[in-house]
């Protein structure tokens, strides 16, 4: 039997990725959008729906950033009025480790599983700027070094309550009148560099017994704490080479722990274009492309490596000769892509004689370098390179990320899942009612 | 005829009196489903309640004043009750949710977006029980700060005094944060300009920048301003420093008459435009079989049941001629604490609220589609807006 595919879908983001001036495009904020979008991926019998987090607006030169969507809900809330509309989807969000305490979390996630009969899964994340903190009771209280010991230490303190209860701890019998098997349960202490917390947990256990998790983090760090602790990992790596050198350098960290190679999930990021052609497919791709990169985005994404303001400039006009501003301040501000360019006056030169050669204008070079489509194709060529990157070890299934809200899944879930199925790669029913059935875990003694 | 009064009722486990989980219409092995409490909101749904209230409390329950007990013959364990109401929201359409949050070692900038969120899910019904948690064994769950065991017999000593207006002076900043953090969008921000490529306005969003003695938060909210403006905001009171926060920060009160009087003095120290009796009721066809009910109870429970809200038993017509009696010593409604669930609950969609119709002092069908709208209140200007009222 061929390995099976998992895939999930991710509320469109923040980010330039997500087209809002599409004709197509809807809310970002009305509850109907979040259950357009779940209801099609539950009828596609997706493993999950996702959704991500950001906790202070974004910035760029003071202000606030206002070319992408901006504005998203609380993340427990909205995860828990979907239970409501469906009944198998996991249902996956992003909570922060820094901006929140354990035993809220806790019992927040607690309180998902159980609403939603165990479909709950948490993304966990960290940050540790000061300018997030802002609008926090702490403040940006932590170091950077120290972020994936606050992670791994949270994610510890949250086990243990969600392990406070015995999953027969109530015994709720009306003739003798005993509620509790025990009436010292929910009992903890934990005491580390980051808790110091006692007391009695207040959720029974829930129906998978904790929250599957996931987690995204790329750096060496964030592998190790993913190999670790994690149910899934998100990676950023969707191509066939770099695919399977992710994968493989992941699932070799497991046996350390005493994990096996199935119990951690490698799930990429994808977008996807597809179109009745791969011509067709492939005008498609540069269109939406334009549409992602306006020549005011194009501008903005290129101070994010310039650190400069180049307001000046003429998105159709050549790069700056200007070199980037390689000073600690960064221009933008409260997102994650700003490190990620270690060396920008390398990048900058790369650009600059890329742009050159092939005649790019800011805009063009911008479209060139950034972000292209995962998988661009008919239905067909979409399936197999979907399935190729699965059974060649490149990731376990695809978190999918539609540009369009709330209807950019509709084609995938009426096409490409069909030949999916038909190759026997991708269920056709649930098999289980909860998220770990879905994605093949054990349930956590 | 009088004015119509408003009804919520509180839900609590299987109901108010600690034995009811026992009785055999009850549902204790269902606590933590959704169906439960969707069944529940759906039957006050039924009988045009203007709200539902939805316990909650950072730690264990207990019947210590000073800390967990480790009795086995009570309820023990809960959901998250912002959550509860969330999950029943798009299973309802008319009625408020008003789910209870505890400020005291909570983050302003997560309530106010977890409470906007219930107003978008839904579509305009969202309210919160603002709580104050002054129990020193729920600060031990977040290590964050020690408090005094604050004992109900010594409430009045000065160590005790000066913690709970340190409490009450944190909870109306924290409420001060979460309002603006409503307002902190206006309503129109989101433009959508293909012409210029903006999405949102951004001179419509404002930093919020409160700087106060307990915490500091920058905004704007990663939320949008909610469908009713700002979701109502509810707090309970039994003694001055708590109705003087009611007054500053609520828009509606819970307080705890034992007469007609005594709610006429406390409606005179609370000018907001809501002030609600709670009441515990046992409910039943004759003021006999009522009082024996609460007896069955409370010899199950070998203790007599008593509350910091009167305990009714009685009919419902005699239910109803006690909240005309006391509304008419200024209050606008009444918060209904189930004895026990559903049968109290059922008692009161479908005896009480008929016998209420019957003397045309409550609605016979849902007039308004917003919480805010049953209430009588308006949509409030945004305050960040020119000319508005400066907060």
């Amino acid at each position: 039997m061929p390995k099976q595919i998992h895939l999930a879908a991710h509320f469109p983001g923040v980010n330039n990725t997500t087209v809002w001036s599409d004709p197509q495009a809807g809310s970002h904020i009305e509850f109907d959008s979040f259950v357009k979008l779940a209801q099609t991926a539950e009828r596609a019998k997706f493993d999950f729906f996702f959704l991500a987090e950001g906790l202070r607006l974004r910035e760029q030169g003071g202000q606030i950033y206002d070319l992408d969507v901006v504005g998203r809900p609380d993340t427990f809330t909205v995860l828990a009025a979907l239970a409501a509309v469906t009944t198998h989807l996991g249902l996956a969000g992003t909570i922060n480790s820094t901006f929140n305490e354990p035993y809220e979390v806790a019992r927040q996630f607690a309180s998902l599983d159980h609403l939603s009969d165990g479909r709950a899964a948490w993304n966990v994340v960290t940050s540790w700027d000061a300018f997030t903190g802002e609008n926090f009771r702490r403040g940006g209280f932590l170091a950077e070094a120290d972020r994936y010991t606050r992670a791994t230490q949270f994610l510890a303190t949250a086990r243990e309550l969600f392990d406070s209860w015995p999953a027969d701890a109530v015994v709720a019998d009306k003739d003798s009148g005993v509620f509790l098997r025990d009436g010292s349960v929910g009992g903890f202490r934990h005491t580390d560099q980051h808790f110091d917390i006692a007391g009695r947990f207040n959720v029974p256990r829930s129906p998978q017994g904790r929250p599957v998790i996931l987690q995204a983090g790329d750096s060496d760090g964030g592998r190790e704490f993913a190999a670790a602790t994690a149910d899934a990992i998100f990676s950023r790596h969707g191509t066939l080479v770099e695919g399977q050198k992710f994968y493989q350098d992941v699932k070799r960290r497991l046996p350390a722990y005493g994990r096996s190679r199935d119990s951690l999930k490698v799930l990429p990021a994808a977008t996807f274009v597809l179109g009745d052609t791969p011509a067709e497919a492939q005008e498609k791709a540069a269109v939406v492309r334009r549409q992602q990169v306006s020549g005011a985005t194009a501008i903005k994404l290129l101070e994010q490596l310039w650190n400069r303001d180049l307001s000046g400039y003429d998105p159709d006009g050549p790069l700056p000769s200007i070199d980037p501003d390689i000073s600690d301040a960064h221009i933008a501000r409260g997102r994650a892509s700003v490190r990620m360019n270690r060396d920008p006056v390398a990048v900058a030169r790369e650009w600059r004689s890329k742009a050159e050669a092939e005649k790019l204008s800011i805009r063009d070079l911008i479209i060139e370098t950034t972000n292209r489509q995962t998988f661009i194709g008919t239905p067909a060529t979409v399936a197999a390179s979907i399935n190729d990157l699965v059974q060649q070890d490149a990731a376990d299934g695809f978190i999918l990320v539609p540009h369009v809200t709330p209807g950019g899944l509709d084609e995938f879930a009426d096409t490409v899942v069909p030949l999916l199925q038909e190759r026997g790669v991708f269920r056709t029913e649930y098999s289980g009612p909860t998220l770990r059935d879905h994605l093949g875990l054990e349930f956590p003694a | 005829m009088p004015d119509p009064l408003h009804l919520a009722v509180a839900l609590e486990r299987t109901g108010w009196h600690p034995a009811s989980w026992r009785l055999p219409a009850a549902r204790p092995s269902e606590l933590l489903t959704a169906r439960y409490w969707t069944d529940l909101v759906r039957e006050a749904e039924a009988g045009t309640l203007d709200f539902v209230t939805i316990e909650d409390a950072l730690g264990l329950q207990t019947d210590r004043p000073d800390g967990p007990d480790e009795r086995t013959d009570h309820v023990r364990g809960r959901l998250d009750a912002v959550l509860i109401a969330s999950r029943v929201a798009p299973l309802t359409s008319r009625i408020g949710l008003v789910p209870t949050a505890t400020v005291t070692h909570t983050e302003p900038f997560h309530i106010s977006k977890a409470i906007a969120t219930l107003d978008y899910v839904s579509r305009g019904r969202a309210g919160w029980r603002v709580q104050v948690s002054g129990r020193a064994h729920e600060a031990g769950h977040f290590g964050r700060r020690t408090l005094p065991v604050l004992d109900p017999g010594s409430l009045n000593s000065s160590e005790a005094v000066s913690a709970i207006q340190d409490l009450f002076a944190e909870a109306t900043d924290y409420v001060e944060v979460v309002r603006r953090l409503w307002d902190s969008w206006e309503d129109d921000a989101e433009i959508r300009d293909a012409a210029t490529g903006r999405f949102i306005d951004r001179d419509k969003l404002h930093y919020i920048s409160f700087d106060g003695k307990y915490f500091s938060v920058k905004g704007p909210s990663i939320t949008p301003r909610p469908p009713q403006g700002q979701p109502l905001v509810t707090a309970l009171a039994h003694a001055p420093i708590p109705y003087a926060f009611a007054a500053g920060s609520a828009d509606l009160a819970y307080v705890t008459p034992g007469d007609a009087d005594h709610a006429r003095k406390i409606v005179a120290e609370i000018p907001i435009p809501h002030v609600f009796a709670d009441l515990v009721v046992f409910l039943a066809d004759t003021e006999q079989e009522a009082r024996d009910a609460k007896d069955r109870l409370d010899t199950l429970d070998r203790t007599v049941y008593t509350s910091d809200a009167a305990i009714f038993t009685g009919t419902p017509a005699q239910l109803a001629d006690l909240l005309l009696d006391w509304q008419a010593a200024g209050l606008t409604g009444f918060r209904l604490r189930p004895a026990r669930l559903p049968d109290d609950l059922v008692a009161i969609t479908r005896g009480l609220v008929p016998e209420l119709r019957r003397r045309g002092a409550f609605r016979s069908s849902y007039e308004a589609s917003t919480l805010r709208g049953l209430l009588g209140l308006s949509r409030p200007a945004n305050r960040f807006l020119e000319g508005a009222r400066v907060a």
